[in-house]
C-alpha cells in the first residue's frame, strides 16, 4: 500500500508541533461537525488552508531552523530520506528502501528514483552528500551536527544508492535520516549561514515555496509533479498573528482556517453554536512532558526518599484539571505511552500525603520547632523553583506545587527567568535548587544526552546531575544493539529505574490542540496526528473560499 | 547659522561613540546568550553544536575585541547580519520600516487634524461645557489601554459589524487586486490601528494646544487685535494661533524618533509587520546586532530630531538666532 504523507523530516524539530496524534475518547466525542465519508472521485482541487501562528519562521534553510514555526514550513516544502507513518513506524521518504543491519553500523539507502526539485532538477545521490557534508562543516551554524558527526564514512555507490558507515554501532543513527535534504546544485556555491535560499527555499516536498512577507504571511503553492500525488488544496498560507486574542478574533472572522487554542479556548470558548458549525476541533497528545528537575548535587534533594516523598505530595490530575482544563495525561516516567520504550508495568505513584509525610520523617525530616515547616539538623525544608517567563502553564503548575508542598511543611519559592536568562545562567550553570521544565521528545527513545552521566558539562543535558551506573550501561547498551527486541528491554529497565529513583518529578503530558475549519475534507486522525495527510485534504468546490487568481 | 548647524553635526559624533560604547557594554553584558533552543527544549540540538554556535558567533571572544570589531564595520557604514538568519540588518529593517512609518505619520496626522482645533475651540471659551466635555473625553482616551480597546473595537466593528478586517495589513490576495484595490485594501486595514495609535496622543496634544492658546490670548496685541475690531475668528486663528503653535515645533521635532518606533503590544495585536516586532524579538534572541542597530538608529534620530526642532524654532521665531 502506498503510504501518503506530510514529510515529517523535521520531527528532529520542535516535534510536537508537527505531529499532532489524538487522545482517541476525547477526538471522537470532539469531532462536532463530523465528517462524512466521501467518494474519493469526488475530491475537488483548488482552495487554500489558512494556518495561525503566533510566531514567524526565523531562518528556512532546513539545517538551520531550530524554531516551530520555521519548521512547519519546512516539514511542507522539503523531505528527508525517512518519515514516519500515521502508526509511528520509520518508512521511506526520499529514500525507497534501506538496510540497517550489520550491528547497526553500516545503512544502505536505495533513493527514489524520479524526483525533481521545485526548480525541476532531478534529486540524486549527490544532494544527499551535500546536505551531510554542511551538517558535519564547522563553518555552518546547524544546531543539529551531533548526530552527524557520529558517521565514519560517506559514500555515494551510485546516482539512487549511499552507503552510510558509523565508527560504532548506533542504533538511533536511522532517525537522524528524517532531516530535510537540500538541493546541492543551488546552494554549493552558498554561504550556507549568508544564502538567500532561507528566503527563497527549494525542496521536493507538496508545496512549493511562493513568497514571504515578513512576520505577515508565508504563502506555499501546491507542487503539482510532488512524488505522491498532486495535494489537492492549491495553497498553503501561514499567517502570523502574534497575540492571542487576536488569532481568536481572526477564528471568529473565518480568517484562519487551522490553528492550536488554549486550553481555556477549546474547553470554553468554542464551545458555542458558531463553532460548532464551522470549525473541528481535535485534542491531540503531544511528544512532550513537563517535569520538575532536582538539582542533585544539593545534599537537600540526595536521599531517594524525600523525591520520592516529594512525588506523593503533589497531586497531578489536580495539575491537569486545573492548568490544563484537563487536556494532558499524567506523565509516568521518561519514555510516552505511544513509545515502544515505554513500560506498562511502571505505575504512578499517586497522590497520598501520608505517604509523603512519612518518607521524610524516615529521612529525618520533622517540624521538631513546631513553626509549621520541617526541619533538620537545625535547617529548614525550602527551596526555590524556577522556571521560563511566558508560560502560564509552567507558572500556574509551580503555584499548585508551592501550595500542596506547603500542607506537608516544606516552604517553596517560586522566580519565574526569562528564557535566555533561565537557561545560560541558572540551568547551563547549575544555580538552581528546582527546575520546572519540559522535553520535547522525538519518536526514537534514545534518551543518552538527558541522563548518561557523561553529559553533565555545562550546557549539556543531564543539567540536574543525574548519576545511576546500571542506567549508564543500559543507555550505551541500548544505543549498541540493533535489535528492537534488545533494545526495548533496555528502556524498559531504564524507565522502572528512573521513576522509582525519582530524579524528576514527572508532571504531565499535555494535549496539543488544533482547530479545522470545517469545510476540509479527508481529514483522518492517526497516531501521530491530523496533518500527516495534508495532501488528501480538500473542500467542494462550493465551499471553496479562495481562489488564485492568474 | 551653516556654521552653528556644522557644529552641531560634528558634536553628534562623539555623542554617538559615547551612546556606542555604554549600549554595547550593557547590552553584552546583560545575563543571557543567544539560543537555538526553544521553550520545549529538545535533547536533538547537543552540545557540541551549541559550542561551536558560540564561536562562530564570535560570543567566545572578550567585549573589548568585539565592541573594536563591531566599530570597525560601524564605521564602514555595515550594520552586519542578524544572528537568526543571517541576513542583513539594514534589509531586515528596512522592510519594517514603510508600516511603522506609515502608521506613525498618520497617526500624527490624525492627532494633529483633532487637536489643534480642540485645543483652539476650548481655549477660546476655557471651562466651557466643550472644554469640559473634551477634556474628560480626551484623558478618557489617554487612560484606555490600548490592547482592550483594540480587541473591543474589532469584536464590534469587524466581527459584530463584519465592517473591517480584525487584524494585517493586506488582505490574503492582495497580490492580485488592482492599483486601486491595493490602496483602498491598505486604507481599510490601516483604519483601526491608526485610530487607537493615535487615541493616547489627543490629550497630550490638545492639551498643550489649549495651555499655549490661554497663554497666547493674554497677551496684550491680543486686547489690541480686539480693540481694532478684529472678529473672534480672526482674533484667534490670525493673532493667537501662530504665537500658540510655537511651541508645537519643539514638539513635533522631539517626535522624530518616535515615528519609527513601534510598539510590540500595538504591532503584536493588530498583526503589523513593524520595527516594535523586530526589535523585541532582537532582544529576546540576543540578536546583539540588530539591538545596536537600533540603539544607534533610535540615537541619531533623536539628536536629527532636536537639531530640526532648534532649527525650525529659529525659522519661526526671528528673535531667536544661533551663531
Amino acid at each position: 500500500m502506498k503510504l501518503q504523507g506530510l514529510r515529517f523530516g523535521l520531527s528532529l524539530l520542535a516535534i510536537v508541533f508537527l505531529i499532532f496524534t489524538p487522545y482517541p475518547q476525547a477526538n471522537s466525542k470532539d469531532n462536532t461537525a463530523g465528517s462524512a465519508p466521501l467518494e474519493i472521485s469526488s475530491r475537488d482541487y483548488g482552495d487554500a488552508l489558512v494556518v495561525g501562528s503566533i510566531a514567524d519562521a526565523r531562518n528556512l534553510v532546513p539545517i538551520l531552523a531550530s524554531d516551530s514555526a520555521s519548521a512547519d514550513i519546512v516539514g511542507v516544502v522539503f523531505n528527508g530520506l525517512v518519515k514516519y507513518s500515521p502508526e509511528l513506524e520509520l518508512v521511506g521518504d526520499l529514500a525507497e528502501s534501506w538496510d540497517f543491519r550489520r550491528d547497526c553500523r553500516v545503512i544502505i539507502f536505495r533513493l527514489r528514483k524520479g524526483v525533481r526539485w521545485h526548480d525541476g532538477e532531478p534529486f540524486t545521490a549527490a544532494d544527499v552528500e551535500f546536505t551531510y557534508r554542511k551538517l558535519i562543516d564547522p563553518g555552518v551554524m546547524t544546531p543539529y551536527s551531533g548526530d552527524f558527526e557520529r558517521v565514519k564514512s560517506f559514500e555515494v555507490l551510485d546516482k539512487y544508492t549511499i552507503r552510510i558507515t558509523y565508527k560504532e554501532p548506533f542504533a538511533p543513527g536511522i532517525f537522524s535520516w528524517t532531516m530535510p535534504i537540500m538541493p546541492k546544485h543551488l546552494l554549493e556555491n552558498e554561504d550556507l549561514n549568508h544564502t538567500d535560499f532561507g528566503i527563497y527555499p527549494v525542496g521536493t516536498g507538496p508545496y512549493k515555496f511562493k513568497s514571504w512577507r515578513r512576520q505577515e504571511k508565508i504563502e506555499l503553492i501546491a507542487n503539482p509533479d510532488y512524488f505522491e500525488q498532486r495535494p489537492y488544496i492549491d495553497r498553503y498560507i501561514y499567517r502570523v498573528i502574534p497575540d492571542r486574542a487576536t488569532l481568536f478574533l481572526e477564528l471568529q472572522a473565518q480568517g484562519v482556517d487551522l490553528t492550536s487554542l488554549s486550553p481555556l479556548q477549546y474547553v470554553r470558548q468554542t464551545d458555542t453554536p458558531f463553532f460548532k458549525k464551522n470549525y473541528r476541533k481535535y485534542s491531540l497528545t503531544s511528544f512532550s512532558y513537563a517535569y520538575l528537575g532536582y538539582n542533585l548535587s544539593l545534599p537537600l534533594f540526595a536521599d531517594k526518599r524525600v523525591r520520592q516523598a516529594l512525588n506523593y505530595a503533589i497531586d497531578k490530575q489536580e495539575i491537569i484539571d486545573t492548568v490544563l482544563l484537563g487536556l494532558g495525561r499524567v506523565c509516568r516516567g521518561p519514555y510516552l505511552p505511544e513509545s515502544w520504550a515505554f513500560n506498562p508495568a511502571v505505575q504512578a505513584a499517586g497522590f497520598n500525603p501520608a505517604k509523603a509525610r512519612a518518607l521524610l520523617a524516615e529521612a529525618g525530616w520533622h517540624d521538631s520547632n513546631s513553626d509549621g515547616w520541617l526541619d533538620k539538623d537545625g535547617k529548614a525544608f525550602e527551596f526555590t523553583i524556577i522556571t521560563n517567563q511566558g508560560n502560564e502553564e509552567r507558572i500556574k503548575t509551580a503555584q499548585i506545587i508551592q501550595r500542596r508542598l506547603s500542607d506537608i511543611g516544606i516552604k517553596v519559592r517560586i522566580k519565574v527567568l526569562e528564557w535566555s536568562v533561565f537557561l545560560s545562567e541558572f540551568i547551563d550553570k547549575r544555580q538552581f535548587d528546582a527546575a520546572l521544565l519540559g522535553w520535547g521528545l522525538g519518536l526514537e527513545p534514545d534518551n543518552f544526552d538527558i541522563w548518561h552521566s557523561s553529559k553533565t558539562r555545562l550546557g549539556e543535558f543531564n543539567f540536574i546531575g543525574y548519576k545511576n551506573t546500571e542506567v549508564d550501561r543500559l543507555l550505551e547498551q541500548a544505543r549498541r544493539t540493533c535489535s528492537q527486541k534488545e533494545r526495548k528491554a533496555r528502556y524498559q529497565r531504564i524507565h522502572e529505574i528512573i521513576y522509582e529513583e525519582q530524579p524528576y518529578m514527572f508532571l504531565f503530558v499535555p494535549d496539543i490542540t488544533a482547530i479545522v475549519h470545517a469545510r476540509f475534507q479527508g481529514i483522518e486522525p492517526a497516531p501521530i496526528g491530523i496533518r500527516y495527510n495534508l495532501i488528501d485534504w480538500w473542500v467542494p468546490a462550493v465551499q471553496q473560499r479562495y481562489r488564485i487568481m492568474r | 547659522m551653516l556654521g552653528y548647524i556644522i557644529r552641531r553635526l560634528i558634536g553628534i559624533i562623539p555623542l554617538l561613540f559615547g551612546i556606542t560604547v555604554v549600549s554595547f557594554a550593557i547590552i553584552h553584558l546583560a545575563p543571557g546568550e543567544p539560543t537555538a533552543m526553544q521553550e520545549l527544549m529538545s535533547p536533538r540540538i547537543t552540545y557540541e553544536a551549541r559550542a561551536r554556535l558560540m564561536e562562530l558567533y564570535e560570543l567566545d571572544k572578550p567585549l573589548h575585541t568585539r565592541y573594536i570589531r563591531w566599530l570597525s564595520r560601524i564605521i564602514r557604514m555595515d550594520l552586519g547580519t542578524s544572528i537568526t538568519d543571517g541576513r542583513r540588518v539594514v534589509d531586515k529593517i528596512v522592510e519594517r520600516l514603510p508600516v511603522t512609518l506609515a502608521l506613525n505619520i498618520l497617526a500624527m496626522f490624525f492627532i494633529l487634524v483633532v487637536s489643534i482645533p480642540l485645543g483652539i475651540k476650548a481655549a477660546a471659551r476655557p471651562d466651557s461645557l466643550f472644554d469640559k466635555t473634551t477634556t474628560i473625553a480626551v484623558f478618557i482616551g489617554f487612560a484606555l489601554p490600548a490592547f482592550w480597546i483594540a480587541l473591543l473595537l474589532m469584536q464590534f466593528f469587524s466581527i459584530r459589524l463584519g465592517w473591517l478586517p480584525v487584524s494585517g495589513i493586506k488582505s490574503l490576495d492582495f497580490e492580485y487586486f488592482s492599483w486601486p484595490k491595493k490602496i483602498l485594501d491598505l486604507g481599510w486595514h490601516f483604519i483601526l490601528p491608526v485610530f487607537v495609535s493615535a487615541l493616547g496622543g489627543l490629550a497630550a496634544f490638545s492639551r498643550y494646544v489649549r495651555q499655549n492658546m490661554l497663554s497666547a490670548l493674554a497677551q496684550p496685541y491680543i486686547v489690541t487685535a480686539k480693540a481694532k475690531g478684529l472678529s473672534r475668528r480672526d482674533v484667534l486663528y490670525r493673532h493667537a494661533f501662530p504665537n500658540a503653535i510655537l511651541p508645537l515645533v519643539t514638539i513635533l521635532g522631539l517626535s522624530v524618533p518616535g515615528l519609527l518606533g513601534g510598539s510590540i503590544i500595538f504591532e503584536s495585536i493588530f498583526a503589523l509587520p513593524g520595527l516594535g516586532q523586530l526589535f523585541y524579538t532582537a532582544v529576546m534572541m540576543r540578536d546583539y546586532n540588530l539591538i545596536m542597530a537600533s540603539v544607534i538608529l533610535g540615537a541619531v534620530l533623536t539628536m536629527l530630531g532636536n537639531l530640526a526642532a532648534d532649527i525650525a524654532y529659529a525659522y519661526a521665531d526671528p528673535r531667536i538666532r544661533y551663531r
